[in-house]
């Protein structure tokens, strides 16, 4: 490290001392003269290499962590058309979140974004106040709400989870989030004239409850980035025990058939990293065991040819003279 | 077209021309905002952006909100308009202020008090002491009896000393009360931006003395913007006003200039926009296969059947808006920012003040900080750049006896002593040429000492040497000048000036001895333009050699060797002799003329100035006549001593890969041993110097091809070769040879051109830049004024020759030593920084543009932009472009290493930091960037966590903190 400070001009020998304007701080005095204390890193091989190793070092660890974390994950997933029968393997302690995938669906569409589309609102127009901001003209002349292609297609099978022929408890309650529920979606705004018209799409609603209510709908309002994404259907807070047999009951409403999308439902239990995915470990131990092995090369080629530092001859107009 | 102004006449042309009204506003108040917003569209960035922003409020295809692109666009256009707007206002409140100004005029000859914009064309204005002249005016009276008057035209031509004006002859004499109710017609020509010439004739009418015509020069003007000085009162018809005076003309914006960078970033936009093209039709083909094979069968994106006929341009389009950020909006913005701020680094910079005067350097024009640091060639002029232009007498020659060779200095050589004490007539005749021969003003100071208000230094050099050796300039008045001689007192009227021009090389006056009456002609001038033109006895060449001087007559001539005459002889060697000393040489003569034959010449004289046409070129052929049979008294030599620290810094910039060309006005040996004193060339174990030469066209051609020859030759070897060239070969060479010219500028580092005229310096810098040279010019007299203007960059000089140079110039400095530093340090960290700046701020618009092209693989080719609205802008605007300011201060060596090691700047000057392959580093460093980050996101984000806008928030802030990294990493 070379820290070169505002005193440069004690090397230089032409300086001649100019007695600086009074009245002009002193750092604005050195910012004009473009003279500002700095630190000048300097990568020599000796620093490069630490600084590979400690990064390898520091990586590794955490990489084994994470993966660690989402190994202990549990996690069923079973393709399904009219019913599915998960069987649990091992032993998972409640609470155990449902989750419903979709594959090959484009909920990030853009036409999913899009404000206008004959026949149908498709604006956010769900407010915290009373009334919806935008009511446009529907197809019978009368506002939709929620309205959207989102909302429109919104998902709408039904599980119903049998172990040895009592039924499971799923609990439906706050699955979204909590600043959707509280801002985003109206408690005053309930459903109307909703999937009414001459299209049907997804799933309907009850239209006594308001929509801050809805949490299945709030959860499914929330565009996946990927065609392939899970969301939250309920929480079973029981323990399953390993070897437990699961009976789903599914009404199977929604279609994907046209389409050639897959329908999953996901059991899985949750680490203190969230759920299973073993991606940022593996990232972390790539990153960690590269910068190591980079370092390793890096100290082989220096100690095969090493060169001192701040050696003139090696500049190219020096070496240039040297060889011709 | 001519131009009848009569004089005091309110009906004759009230209404032909406009009035004194000054305008310098580009806009007004209804016209600013369309001819603002022209302006701005004409360049083509903000056309694209306009276009953009346009097809952004077609809500169907845009993949973010509008305001995104509007926001920075009106951003961008209101700092821009509203800088227009502030200076345009300044102007108004400065021409307001000049046009309120209250002035006398006389009205149908009563005097009046009126602002300065009602002035009209023939209107008679008085003015007082240290007043600014309001138009352009012709001086009909003064408050001196001889008419003289003195103004100071520093805000015209930037010269500070005085110059006089006089009042033309048929005004002369005329009092107060006359004056008032004067008549008569001015005639000249439209208004024009000359400032040196104004080719007139005024004609008083009746009752007005004589009915004659008497002819204008600029010498019986005065124009606006100067002052009046050392003078009660003075007063003058105005024959230009408002716009369309000499300075009105003169005015105007310069053409700006583009720098290497910027037309490197402009190639670069158009590659950035070409492969945007070619993303938008690829992705826009395979959005629209997309959406006919699988989005048709996805119910819930609910396609109609039947779109509507544009329906396939739809997602093109939409991908165009979404990679409509690959060019980025505030590269402009930021780039205008950091380039004034280098320039105000210049100004600030405390080791480029002129220790002596307090100058500080400056930079005018900001844009062009980056080219600096790109210099190949500098072209410099030698006289007030490498010298000092501080002239001081060391030697002279009269008749045959060398004064000054023992010691240095003539002033204090005991032979002249001798000789101006025992009153010898040649050293005499010598010391009153050199005290009379000039148009030095010398100012009485209440002291009693003198000072000399000269234009040229070498005047006054000769004038302060005759003072000291006793023949005293001690006032002049009128055309009466006042030499004090020991304790004798002598008058001389001077009758004529003969006025030196660069074309004749000399100048002489006309005086009529007021002792004896006698009248003689005093001449002083380059030895080329004076020995020729010595009489029989003196010189023989005579006769043949003026004819010959006739055709030849600007060129430099070598004088033939084979007169005879021991004077003569001598008098060449000591031009020889002093030249090769680097002295400036300047021969003085005189003649006697007789009564009959002055009389005559006087009337052709007159003649010829009062010509309109050609007025210059005529009365150079009427001087021809009298400046014949001269007998040279003597030579004289000035030395003009090396600035400190010109051998250091050519040798510096030398290392630098920089080459020097010398071109100077002065003679060929004198320029080459400045030359060799400020290491310009090598003397000749090491170097070589070859001569090009000649007469004639064939001459030049063989000397030439020799030259090139020899060059060709050489280049291999470790030897520094030089061509000197002198500007009649020069001529030659570029009208006939002008391929073969061009060659040897290639191959040759060095050349000495001598004897050039300016606009030959403009040509050579003309022929550099045509070979793809970036050039730089340094002068700092009126006579490299075209050089400068002509080159890439131009450097001024504010030293003794005026501020001419140093206006017309991009920047300005004290001294020739800072030209080290403002190249070594502010042009080589301007390029630094600007390569960073301008690439940086592509590869943070491609890495964020790369990560919604990925993401609309994900999300079925339909432009879907995976970022909002507020973050991109957010991102643009804020994240990236302020914390990239710091490399604003980042210096990547220190400035003593630079210094030390100047061979550094070869990387800048082959644009080895902003060139396509860099760019293509730039361009892949985004691409791996915006995988990474997309791939880490998504891979992390998968499943039950992928919510949009989740991702979005992850891969911004990926991106912010590997720009950020990036601009830590670079900056060092």
């Amino acid at each position: 490290m070379e820290v070169e400070g505002g005193s440069r001009s004690a090397g230089a020998g032409e300086d001649r001392t100019i007695p600086i304007q009074s009245g002009q701080p002193m750092a604005f005095f050195q910012f004009t003269q473009q003279n500002l204390p700095a630190c000048k890193p300097v990568l020599t091989p000796a620093w490069v290499i630490t600084a590979c190793l400690l990064m390898g070092f520091i990586f590794i660890p955490i990489g084994l962590v994470t993966l660690r974390a989402s190994h202990s994950v549990i996690e069923i997933v079973d393709q399904y058309d009219t019913e599915c029968v998960p069987e649990v393997h091992k032993y998972m302690k409640a609470p155990i979140y449902i989750y419903y995938q979709l594959d090959n669906y484009y909920q990030n569409h853009r036409r999913n974004q899009i404000p206008n589309v004959v026949g149908f609102c498709l604006c956010i127009c769900f407010d915290s106040k009373l009334t919806p901001r935008y009511l446009p003209e529907s197809n019978h002349g009368l506002p939709i709400v929620p309205c959207g292609l989102i909302a429109w297609s919104f998902f709408n099978d039904t599980f119903k989870f049998i172990r040895e022929r009592t039924e499971l408890m799923v609990n439906r309650k706050n699955i979204a989030w909590k600043s959707d529920r509280d801002h985003k979606f109206g408690k005053q705004v309930y459903p109307f004239n909703f999937q009414n018209g001459t299209f049907t799409g997804g799933g309907s609603l009850d239209p006594s409850i308001p929509l801050s209510d809805q949490e299945d709908l709030i959860v499914w309002m929330r565009t996946a980035a990927l065609p392939s994404f899970r969301k939250l259907y309920g929480r079973i807070e029981e323990d399953l025990d390993e070897g437990d047999l699961l009976e789903v009951h599914v009404m199977n409403n929604y279609n994907t058939y046209s389409f050639g999308g897959k329908k999953k439902l996901v059991l899985s239990t949750l680490s203190w990293l969230g759920g299973k995915n073993d991606f940022p470990g593996l990232a972390y131990v790539f990153i960690g065991c590269s910068s190591i092995i980079i370092s390793i090369v890096f100290m082989l080629l220096h100690v095969k040819n090493p060169r001192a530092y701040g050696e003139t001859a090696y500049l190219s107009w020096n070496r240039k003279s040297i060889s011709g | 077209m001519k131009r009848y102004v009569y004089i005091n006449d309110d009906e004759a042309s009230q209404d032909l021309y406009c009035d004194n009204r000054l305008s310098n506003r580009k806009y007004t108040l209804l016209n600013f905002l369309p001819k603002n917003l022209w302006e701005q569209f004409s360049r083509f960035m903000n056309q694209y952006f306009l276009l953009i922003a346009c097809l952004q409020l077609w809500s169907l295809i845009t993949p973010v909100n509008p305001a995104s692109t509007w926001g920075p666009l009106i951003f961008i256009f209101a700092v821009s308009a509203s800088k227009e707007a502030w200076d345009d206002y300044n102007r108004y409140l400065s021409d307001k202020k000049a046009n309120e100004k209250e002035v006398w005029i006389v009205k149908q000859g009563i005097k009046k008090h009126i602002q300065a914009q009602d002035i009209c064309v023939g209107n008679i204005v008085w003015l007082r002491e240290n007043d600014e002249v309001p138009c352009d005016l012709v001086l009909i009276g003064t408050s001196d009896p001889q008419g003289v008057c003195y103004v100071e035209t520093a805000a015209l031509d930037g010269e500070t000393d005085l110059k006089t004006r006089v009042i033309p002859a048929a005004c002369m004499g005329m009092d107060f009360e006359l004056l008032h109710k004067i008549k008569g017609v001015i005639e000249c020509p439209g208004p024009d931006k000359d400032i040196r010439r104004f080719d007139a004739n005024l004609r008083l009418f009746p009752p007005f003395i004589d009915n004659d015509v008497c002819p204008l020069t600029i010498k019986n003007t005065i124009l606006q913007s100067c002052y009046l000085r050392n003078t009660e009162w003075a007063c003058g018809v105005a024959v230009y006003t408002g716009n369309e005076t000499k300075l009105g003309m003169s005015r105007g914006i310069p053409e700006p200039k583009l720098t290497a960078v910027d037309a490197m970033i402009d190639k670069l936009t158009g590659a950035i926009f070409v492969f945007q093209i070619v993303v938008v039709l690829v992705l826009g083909v395979a959005g629209n296969v997309w959406k006919d094979t699988e989005a048709r069968k996805q119910w819930y994106v609910l396609y109609p059947n039947e779109g509507p006929w544009y329906e396939l341009l739809v997602i093109p389009l939409r991908f165009e808006l979404l990679c409509s950020i690959m060019i980025p909006i505030s590269i402009k913005v930021s780039l205008d920012l950091v380039k004034s701020l280098y320039a105000k680094f210049i100004d600030w910079d405390n080791e480029m003040i002129d220790p002596e005067t307090g100058t500080p350097s400056h930079a005018t024009n900001t844009a062009i900080s980056e080219d600096l640091g790109q210099v190949e060639y500098i072209l410099t002029d030698k006289t007030g750049t490498l010298t000092e232009n501080k002239m001081i007498f060391r030697r002279c020659c009269i008749s045959g006896h060398f004064y000054g060779n023992e010691n240095g200095d003539a002033l204090k050589d005991v032979g002249l002593l001798n000789a101006v004490a025992s009153g010898s007539p040649d050293v005499i005749r010598f010391l009153t040429v050199m005290a009379v021969c000039n148009t030095v003003i010398p100012i009485q100071s209440k002291t009693g000492a003198i000072l000399y208000k000269a234009q040229s230094q070498d005047e006054e050099a000769l004038v302060h040497a005759a003072a000291k050796l006793h023949m005293v300039f001690v006032n002049k008045n009128a055309n009466i000048v006042e030499i004090r001689f020991n304790a004798s007192v002598l008058h001389y009227e001077v009758l004529e000036i003969l006025e030196f021009t660069s074309d004749r090389k000399r100048m002489s006056v006309v005086v009529r001895d007021c002792q004896s009456g006698k009248i003689i002609l005093l001449s002083k001038g380059a030895d080329e333009a004076v020995l020729p033109y010595a009489h029989a006895g003196n010189l023989l060449i005579g006769a043949i050699s003026c004819s010959i001087w006739k055709f030849l007559r600007p060129l430099y001539f070598i004088i033939p060797k084979f007169t005879s005459g021991q004077q003569t002889r001598s008098f060449i060697e000591a031009v020889e002799q002093y030249s090769q000393l680097g002295l400036r040489t300047l021969c003085l003569a005189w003649r006697e003329l007789r009564e009959d034959e002055y009389a005559e010449w006087s009337l052709m004289f007159k003649e010829a100035s009062s010509t309109l046409v050609d007025r210059e070129w005529r009365i150079a052929e009427v001087c021809q006549r009298l400046e014949h049979d001269l007998e040279v008294l003597g030579v004289t030599a000035i030395e003009d001593r090396l600035q400190d620290g010109v051998p250091e810094t050519i040798e510096t910039l030398r290392k630098a890969g920089i080459n020097f060309w010398m071109l100077t006005g002065d003679k060929q040996n004198t320029a080459v041993q400045i030359a060799l004193s400020c290491n310009f060339i090598s003397p000749e174990p090491k170097g070589q110097l070859l001569s090009i030469d000649g007469k004639t066209v064939d001459e030049v051609c063989r000397s030439l091809e020799r030259v090139l020859l020899t060059m060709r030759i050489t280049t291999s070897e470790p030897k520094d070769v030089a061509f000197v060239v002198d500007g009649w070969a020069l001529e030659i060479a570029l009208k006939h040879y002008r391929k073969a010219f061009t060659e040897l500028a290639i191959l040759s580092r060095t050349a000495i051109c001598c004897r050039v005229t300016p606009s030959q310096k403009a040509q050579l810098v003309e022929l550099l830049k045509s070979c793809d040279y970036r050039t730089l010019a340094i002068g700092d007299g009126g006579n490299d004024v075209r050089m400068i203007q002509q080159a890439d960059i131009g450097v001024g000089i504010s030293g003794r020759e005026g501020l001419q140079a140093a206006r017309a110039a991009d920047y300005s400095i004290g001294k020739f030593r800072f030209l080290k530093r403002l190249i070594l340090v502010h042009g080589r960290y301007s390029y630094n920084r600007t390569a960073f700046l301008s690439q940086y701020s592509f590869y943070k618009s491609l890495l964020i543009c790369f990560i919604q092209i990925f993401f609309s693989f994900i999300s079925g080719v339909s432009g879907t932009s995976l970022f909002n609205s507020l973050s991109l802008m957010a991102y643009n605007v804020f994240y990236t472009s302020i914390p990239v300011l710091v490399s604003v201060l980042d210096k990547d060596l220190s400035e003593q290493t630079v210094m030390q090691h100047p061979q550094i700047l070869f990387y800048c000057q082959a644009g080895r930091l902003l060139n396509p392959s860099t760019f293509a580093g730039w361009f892949g460093r985004s691409l791996f960037h915006a995988i990474v980050v997309f791939v880490i996101s998504i891979h992390v984000y998968a499943y039950e966590k992928s919510e949009m806008e989740e991702v979005s928030m992850v891969a911004l802030s990926g991106c912010i903190w590997l720009q950020a990294f990036v601009v830590a990493l670079e900056t060092k």
